[in-house]
C-alpha cells in the first residue's frame, strides 16, 4: 500500500508537518484490553449511587421512568446506530421515515401543527425558540420575557445564546406567589414569552392567560412543557401556544447523568420556514413510491453559510428514534397510564408528607408529578440524612435558585416509586426534625 | 411487485387498530387521586399497536438504512469509522445509565472521575490547557468557542473586534456559528495548492479582527502549508485562532493544534474517538483553549475538590470558570457519549491514537493512488484522511457527481460527500477512516472505476441509479414544494370507520 502511494514509511505523509511539533508523546495511560476497559469502566459507575439501587425523588428537568424493553434493542440495531444524518435519501429511509414519525407524534403530543427532528436537549429547544421569535420580527421587537418558574438551567442557556444578539432577555424575578405579575412585563417590544408548563416547580398554570397577554402585545408564546404530562394534560397547543418545546428524555431515555437527551420542538404551520433543525418531509421517489427525504435545507447553514440563523447541523437522532419507538410501544392508552401512575403516586405523597409535623407542601396550585415542600431544615441537611441513613436520594434544593424559597424541597415522583419507596421517604422525613 | 404508491414499510399510524397495545404497566398501588378535569385533553392522537407490530416496523425500518455496519460508508469529514460494541455496553452499565444530573456530587463520583480523566486526556491529545465537555456536537462547540472569543476581546476593553476570518473552504457550520454569535464573517479564498491565501490573510488582518476559523487539516484533506505563518500573522494582529476539530482523526498523536498556536478548538467525538452518528446524533463537540481562554470556558467544569491520599480517591465537584460564557446545555454534557469516547482513549493509549490517525491517512492515500487516473484531483498533493475529487468529465457533460454517488449505491457503498466544499465543482469528498481493510478500499476503488468507464459508455446508468436501494432516486423538490411533515392529515385521530379500507 505504502509503494502504490509512493512512499517508504508511513511517516512520510506528514512531512509538512512543522517537524519539531510532529508527533509528540501522548502521556496517556498504556492501552488496555477490551476486557480490562469494561473492568475500569465498570468499578467507576459502582462507585455511583444510581436510581436503580436507591430510591430516587429527583427531578427537576430529567426523570426516571421506565423505559420498555425493547426501545434498547431496537436502539442497539446497527443499522439506526451507525448510519449518518439521511443526506441520501435512498440508502436512509429508515431513519428518515422514524423522523418522520417522531415529528408526527410530537405534534400529536403538543397540539402542534409541524414538529423538528430535535435539539440538543429541552434548553437548546428553548433558546432556539428564542432565535426563531427573533428572525419573526426581523429585528422589529428584541425583548424576550422568560417566567420566573422556568427551569433555572434553561433561562441560563438562553442567555448563553443570545449574549451576542444585542437582544434584551428579562427574566422575570417575581415570587411564585405572584405569577399573574408576570403580563405585566409583556410589552410591544416583546417578540416571546416563555412559561413552563408544569412549572419548574411541578404547577400547572393558567397557559391562556399569558397567552392572552402575549398575542394582546401582538408577541409570540412558548411553552416548555413535559411530554409525559401530555398524556393526560390538554396540551399547550390547544392553549394558544405558538412554539412548544421541552425535554425528551422522560420518553425512553434513561437519566444517564444528564445526557444524551432530546430537544423537541413544535410550532405552528405558519411558523414553519422561522423553524431551525432538521426535517423530514414526505415525497415520492422515481417511480411514485411515498419516501421521505430532508427537506427545506436552504434554511440551513450548508447553502446560506452566512446567512444562516442556526449553526445546527446535527439533530439527537437516535434519541429521536428511542421516543418514536416509545411513543409507538405506549401508544395512546400506556403514555396515560403512565402519566396517571406518576400523577396518582406524586399526590399520594404529598398528601402523606403533608401531614407530617414541622412539613408542608405548597398547594397554590395543581400539580402533575413534582410538588414543592416547605421544609424544617436546611434541604441539603435533610438530602445528606435520607442518603447517608436510608439510601433515599431526595429532591431538589430550590433555595440554590429562588432566595423566597430557602428550604424548600422541589420532589418528583414516577411510576418507578413504589408505594413502600414512598411511606419509607416519609418514615424518613417524619424522623428528621 | 409493489404498487409504486405504496410505501416499502407502511407509517406506524397506518398500523394502529383501536385498542390495540404494546406494554402494560400495574396499577396505582397507591390511592387514586381525582384528576383535574378541566385540564385533561380529550384525545392524544398516538398509534395503538402491539408489542410485536413495534419490533417488526421499526426492525424493518432499520433494514432500510445503509450503515457503517452494513458497508463501506466513505462519507468526508464525518469519520465513518466502527463503533467498538463495548462502549455501548459501557455506556449501559447501571451506575451510568441511572444516575440523575442533579445528584449530590458525593453520590457520583466514579462519573465525575470518567470525565474529569477525560478532559486530561483530551487537553493532552490537543495541547490545551483546559476542556469543557459541555458543548453537546461539534457546531455547539464552535458557537462555544466563538462565544469564549468574543467574551475574551470584551473583558479587554477591546470593543472594535468583531470580524471573524473563514477561509472559502470552511465546514458551514463555521459562518453560521459567527453569525449567532453576533460578530461579521470576512470569507478567505484559497490559494492554488488548497491553502489559506496568506498574501489575503495579511491584508484582511486588522484591529476590528477578532480571530481566524480554521480546519486542519482543511476540507479538502490538506495540510494548511503556512499553518505557523498564519497563526502568527492573526496572533500578531490581536486575533486569536479557532480550530474546526472536525478533521482531527488525521492530527491525533501527529501534531497538537495546541502546540501549533491554536486558541480553541472543538473535538467530534463522534467522529474522532468512534462514538456512534446514530441517524444525526447525539454527537458532542468538548472545547479545548489555550491558557488565555481557561477562564472563560462554558460551565460548568469538572474539577479537583480535594486531593487524593494514600487511603482515599480524589474527590471531584463541579466548578464554574471565573469569566464563563454560561451554560451551552441544561445538565452536564453528552454523558454517555464521554463514556464511549473514555472507553476508546482507553482502549488505544498514546501510540495506537498515533496509529490510527497514520492509518486513516495511508488508507485514504492508497484510495486516492487507485482512482487519481480516472478523476480529476482539483489539488495534486499528498492528502491526510480524506480527498476531494471532481465527480465530472469535460467530455460527459450531462453526468454529474450526483449520479455517481446515486450509482454507487448499487454496489453496495454509501456515497462520499457530495457538493463540499463548495470551492470545488461537483465535489466528492472521501474519508475512508482507519478501520477498513485493503479489500474493502480496493472494491470501492474498482467501483469508482467501472462507474468513470460506464459515465462515458453507457452514463444512463449512471442517470437512472439507484437501481437497487428500497427506493428509487427521490424527489427532493417536491419534499420541500409540497411540505407535508406530519401524518396527521392523513391518519386522524378518531378515523370515520366508514372511510377504513378494513372494516
Amino acid at each position: 500500500m505504502l509503494a502504490a502511494c509512493g512512499v517508504e514509511d508511513i511517516s512520510d505523509f506528514f512531512a509538512i508537518i512543522p517537524e519539531k511539533k510532529r508527533f509528540p508523546t501522548l502521556d496517556l495511560p498504556e492501552p488496555l484490553s477490551e476486557m480490562e476497559v469494561l473492568r475500569e469502566l465498570k468499578e467507576l459507575a459502582e462507585s455511583n449511587a444510581d436510581a436503580e439501587h436507591h430510591p430516587c425523588f429527583l427531578g427537576a428537568g430529567a426523570y426516571h421512568h421506565y423505559v420498555p424493553a425493547l426501545v434498547n434493542h431496537m436502539l442497539l440495531r446497527g443499522e439506526f446506530l451507525t448510519a449518518y444524518t439521511p443526506y441520501q435519501p435512498e440508502v436512509s429511509q429508515g431513519t428518515l421515515q422514524t423522523m418522520f414519525e417522531y415529528q408526527s407524534m410530537i405534534c400529536a403530543l403538543t397540539g402542534m401543527e409541524v414538529a423538528n427532528a430535535s435539539h440538543y436537549d429541552g434548553a437548546t429547544s428553548a433558546a432556539e425558540a428564542v432565535i426563531m421569535a427573533l428572525k419573526h420580527f426581523r429585528g422589529h421587537r428584541t425583548k424576550i420575557v422568560l417566567s420566573p418558574t422556568l427551569h433555572p438551567q434553561y433561562s441560563q442557556v438562553i442567555y448563553t445564546y443570545t449574549q451576542g444578539m444585542g437582544i434584551k432577555t428579562l427574566a422575570v424575578n417575581e415570587p411564585p406567589d405572584e405569577l399573574d405579575n408576570l403580563n405585566t412585563h409583556i410589552d410591544e417590544q416583546t417578540a416571546l414569552v416563555i412559561m413552563q408548563y408544569p412549572n419548574f416547580l411541578g404547577e400547572l398554570e393558567d397557559i391562556e392567560n399569558v397567552a392572552k397577554a402575549s398575542h394582546d402585545n401582538g408577541a409570540l408564546l412558548c411553552v416548555v412543557t413535559n411530554p409525559i404530562a401530555m398524556g393526560m394534560l390538554k396540551p399547550p397547543g390547544e392553549y394558544g401556544a405558538d412554539i412548544v418545546v421541552g425535554e425528551g428524555q422522560p420518553l425512553g431515555i434513561p437519566m444517564s447523568y444528564g445526557g444524551p437527551y432530546l430537544g423537541f420542538f413544535a410550532t405552528r404551520q405558519k411558523l414553519v420556514r422561522q423553524m431551525s433543525g432538521r426535517l423530514v418531509g414526505e415525497t415520492l421517489d422515481v417511480n411514485g413510491k411515498p419516501s421521505y427525504a430532508l427537506t427545506l435545507t436552504p434554511r440551513e447553514q450548508h447553502i446560506r453559510r452566512d446567512k444562516a440563523t442556526s449553526n445546527i447541523c446535527t439533530n439527537q437522532g437516535l434519541m429521536a428514534t428511542a421516543a418514536a419507538i416509545y411513543l409507538s410501544v405506549l401508544g395512546k392508552q400506556g403514555l396515560r397510564e403512565v402519566a396517571e401512575l406518576c400523577f396518582h403516586k406524586a399526590h399520594y405523597a404529598s398528601d402523606c408528607i403533608d401531614t407530617l409535623p414541622g412539613y408542608s407542601v405548597r398547594r397554590e396550585r395543581p400539580f402533575f408529578l413534582e410538588f414543592v415542600l416547605r421544609c424544617p431544615a436546611p434541604v441539603s441537611e435533610i438530602n445528606a440524612i435520607l442518603f447517608d441513613d436510608y439510601g433515599i436520594i431526595g429532591g431538589y434544593d430550590l433555595g440554590q435558585d429562588h432566595d423566597d424559597l430557602k428550604n424548600h424541597m422541589l420532589l418528583a415522583v414516577t411510576e418507578m416509586n413504589t408505594r413502600d419507596d414512598i411511606d419509607a421517604l416519609v418514615e424518613a422525613l417524619g424522623a428528621i426534625k | 411487485m409493489i404498487s409504486p404508491n405504496k410505501r416499502e414499510e407502511p407509517l406506524v399510524y397506518e398500523l394502529s387498530r383501536p385498542g390495540r397495545r404494546g406494554i402494560q404497566f400495574p396499577d396505582p398501588d397507591v390511592p387514586r387521586t381525582k384528576l383535574p378535569s378541566s385540564l385533561l385533553r380529550e384525545d392524544l392522537n398516538l398509534p395503538e399497536i402491539t408489542q410485536l407490530d413495534a419490533v417488526r416496523h421499526f426492525q424493518r425500518l432499520s433494514q432500510l438504512n445503509h450503515s457503517i455496519d452494513s458497508g463501506f460508508y466513505p462519507l468526508g469529514s464525518c469519520t465513518m469509522k466502527y463503533n467498538p460494541r463495548v462502549n455501548e455496553d459501557a455506556a449501559r452499565i447501571p451506575g451510568f445509565l441511572y444516575t440523575h444530573p442533579l445528584q449530590d456530587t458525593n453520590t457520583v463520583q466514579g462519573s465525575l472521575a470518567l470525565m474529569h480523566e477525560l478532559q486530561e486526556w483530551l487537553k493532552e491529545i490537543g495541547g490545551f490547557a483546559g476542556v469543557s465537555l459541555q458543548p453537546a456536537a461539534g457546531a455547539h462547540g464552535e458557537l462555544s468557542g466563538i462565544l469564549m472569543i468574543r467574551a475574551y476581546h470584551l473583558a479587554r476593553g477591546d470593543k472594535g473586534r468583531r470580524k471573524i476570518l473563514i477561509p472559502d473552504s470552511a465546514h458551514g457550520t463555521n459562518p453560521a456559528s459567527t453569525t449567532m454569535s453576533g460578530l461579521e464573517l470576512i470569507e478567505l479564498p484559497s490559494d492554488k495548492r488548497g491553502n489559506v491565501d496568506v498574501k489575503v490573510l495579511r491584508s484582511a488582518c486588522s484591529e476590528n479582527v477578532a480571530g481566524l476559523m480554521i480546519t486542519n487539516p482543511n476540507t479538502l484533506g490538506l495540510f494548511e502549508e503556512h499553518i505557523e505563518e498564519v497563526v502568527d500573522i492573526v496572533h500578531d494582529c490581536g486575533g486569536l485562532i479557532y480550530g474546526d476539530g472536525a478533521n482531527m482523526n488525521a492530527l491525533t498523536g501527529i501534531v497538537r493544534p495546541g502546540d501549533l498556536g491554536f486558541d480553541v478548538m472543538h473535538y467530534n467525538l463522534h467522529k474522532t474517538f468512534s462514538t456512534p452518528h446514530g441517524g444525526g446524533g447525539p454527537g458532542s463537540g468538548p472545547v479545548g483553549v489555550s491558557e488565555r481562554l481557561m477562564d472563560f470556558l462554558p460551565d460548568p467544569l469538572v474539577t479537583i475538590i480535594e486531593d487524593s491520599d494514600e487511603d482515599e480517591p480524589p474527590l471531584y465537584g463541579f466548578k464554574t470558570p471565573p469569566k464563563t460564557i454560561g451554560r451551552m446545555k441544561a445538565f452536564n454534557g453528552q454523558f454517555g457519549t464521554l463514556v464511549r469516547a473514555y472507553a476508546y482513549i482507553r482502549a488505544h493509549g498514546g501510540d495506537g491514537l498515533r496509529g490510527n490517525a497514520e492509518h486513516a491517512v495511508l488508507n485514504a492515500n492508497y484510495l486516492l493512488s487507485k482512482v487519481r487516473d480516472a478523476y480529476h484531483l482539483p489539488f495534486e498533493r499528498t492528502c491526510l484522511h480524506e480527498f476531494v475529487i471532481e465527480g465530472r468529465w469535460r467530455d460527459v457533460p450531462n453526468v454529474h457527481a450526483l449520479d455517481i454517488s446515486k450509482r454507487l449505491m448499487d454496489y453496495g457503498f454509501h456515497p462520499p460527500t457530495n457538493y463540499f466544499p463548495l470551492i470545488v465543482k461537483e465535489a466528492l469528498m472521501i474519508e475512508p477512516t482507519e478501520t477498513e481493510s485493503r479489500e474493502t478500499l480496493d472494491a470501492f476503488a474498482d467501483a469508482l472505476l467501472e462507474i468513470a468507464a460506464a459515465a462515458h459508455n453507457n452514463p444512463d446508468e449512471l442517470r437512472t441509479a439507484p437501481q437497487t436501494t428500497p427506493v428509487g432516486r427521490i424527489d427532493e423538490v417536491r419534499a420541500a414544494r409540497n411540505l407535508v411533515l406530519c401524518c396527521h392529515t392523513q391518519y386522524p385521530s378518531n378515523p370515520d370507520p366508514s372511510a377504513d379500507p378494513e372494516s
